[in-house]
């Protein structure tokens, strides 16, 4: 299985499509030397994220080994993570 | 591999050898396009500023306006003014030629008596700094004659996998073979800053790092809204880039891995050798005019939507982040880097080819950006016009 997704860092717990994805199919995660297949409950256009375990709600999003933002709602595994389920913990002028 | 560039009087090295016609008020813009109009081999800087301005706001435009007529990719420079402005060209002249560059000449609108007779002064002396740029020979130089800007814009989610590592890789080759590399945009590095810290090559760095990024951060809690939709702009979200935590920590690979040195204000020149930060905002245009004012001979910028901006006298990389971009928009791209998303190359194989890609550009190679005749340029504003 050639890999269509890849995990920067061994923390993440998001993928990052390298093609346009469809739903319900298994694809080939690329983490580090390994390849992991998850199954996918969601379109997942070229460039987008989707979780690789379930995030629940108010947990850190993990990309690059690093926090990129929070859950606002729990994200099943193979689901699409973007703006609409992650937040922004910085720059939230709007929250002062 | 043999580099090629200009060197000036004042030790300063160029990659280019432009005559500019420079502007240092907007009500001089018209004179300034004409002059450049008339007269090729010139390039001309227009911009909205130079009056009503006070402070720290007035001397960033001056330091920016400065550094571009000093600039060492400049053989010449007609500074041309209106004659009442606050930003007198004459002020101007004088800074640069206190740089150490020769040929800097002045035109004053009111002075030569109006429109006509101050674009034919302005082109007679035009016409003689082309005449003697054109006798002027690149020698040869080395990296420790540059300053090295990265760059980003229009971001994807590619930029942090593909675009950003390899040119990261080639900013680790500059800094060992003893140039200098800028690092830029704050606003996309708020959420990397730990990792700028850990690298900084001592604790008044180390501080400066957050204080840095604390300043740019509360002046948009300040204003009380989101930075969402400026930062990750529309663009970046439909690339698939989330937060602006997710952009940065993509944005911050493009410095590589070597320590950073320290931190200078907009368009100011770097004093240290290595990994520099400059405190720009993340506006493509602003950043690239403060680095290039601050002695920067040449910009890589990588992109993952695709932009076909340049600067007036500093070549300009286009990087794609992937290869639809490369193919999509094949007219202002000078390099692939798409190729490490489907596989078919490593980050450090693009990397070599980036970095005998800026070697061939010092050289004297033309970029796409230059080609094509983008002059991009614009003053990041930290005032009130009054």
């Amino acid at each position: 299985m050639k890999h269509r997704a890849i995990v920067m860092s061994r923390e993440d717990n998001v993928a990052t499509a390298l093609e346009d994805l469809v739903a319900n199919c298994a694809v080939g995660v690329r983490d580090g030397a390994e390849l992991k297949a998850t199954i996918l409950k969601e379109e997942i256009p070229f460039g987008h994220k989707f979780a690789t375990e379930t995030i629940l709600r108010g947990t850190s999003v993990i990309k690059y080994g690093q926090v990129i933002g929070a859950a606002t709602q729990d994200i099943q595994a193979g689901a699409h993570a973007h703006v609409h389920n992650v937040e922004s913990l910085r720059g939230r002028g709007d929250k002062q | 591999m043999k580099l090629m560039g200009y060197r000036r009087s004042n030790g300063k090295v160029g990659v280019r050898n432009h005559v500019l016609i420079l502007s240092s008020i907007v009500c001089a813009n018209h004179v300034a396009d004409h002059i450049f109009r008339q007269v090729a081999g010139t390039v001309s800087v227009t911009h909205q500023h130079g009056c009503a301005q006070v402070g720290s706001d007035f001397e960033q435009t001056f330091r920016t306006l400065v550094g571009f007529a000093a600039h060492p990719n400049v053989y010449g420079t007609v500074v041309v003014g209106l004659g009442c402005e606050q930003m007198e060209a004459e002020r101007v002249a004088e800074a640069a030629r206190q740089a150490g560059h020769e040929n800097i000449e002045v035109v004053i609108i009111q002075q030569e008596g109006g429109t006509l007779k101050a674009i034919a002064k302005g082109a007679q002396i035009a016409r003689e700094l082309v005449g003697r740029a054109s006798q002027v020979s690149r020698e040869e130089i080395n990296f420790e004659d540059i300053i090295f800007s990265t760059e980003c814009g229009g971001s994807d989610a590619c930029s942090g996998i593909s675009g950003n590592p390899a040119l990261g890789y080639c900013s680790d080759k500059i800094v060992d073979q003893g140039g200098t590399v800028i690092l830029a945009e704050t606003t996309e590095l708020i959420g990397a800053e730990h990792l700028l810290a850990e690298r900084s090559v001592d604790d008044t760095v180390r501080q400066r790092v957050f204080q840095v990024i604390n300043r740019m951060e509360q002046s948009i809690l300040d204003m009380g809204v989101d930075l969402r939709g400026a930062q990750p702009s529309p663009g970046n979200m439909q690339g698939g880039i989330t937060t602006i935590e997710e952009k940065s920590l993509g944005c911050v690979h493009k410095g590589g891995h070597r320590a950073l040195q320290e931190i200078i204000d907009y368009a100011h020149q770097p004093t240290k050798k290595g990994l520099v930060w400059m405190d720009t905002p993340g506006h493509d245009i602003e950043q690239l005019t403060g680095m290039v004012a601050g002695g920067s001979q040449i910009v890589v910028f990588t992109t993952g939507r695709g932009t076909p901006t340049g600067s007036p006298i500093a070549p300009v990389i286009k990087v794609a982040t992937n290869t639809f971009t490369y193919k999509n928009m094949r007219d202002n791209m000078d390099l692939n880097a798409g190729t490490i998303v489907t596989g078919d190359e490593t980050i450090e194989e693009v990397g070599e080819r980036l970095f005998v890609e800026v070697c061939d550009v010092i050289s004297g190679k033309l970029t796409q950006s230059e080609i094509l005749g983008h002059h991009e340029f614009g003053i990041n504003r930290i005032g009130p016009t009054c």
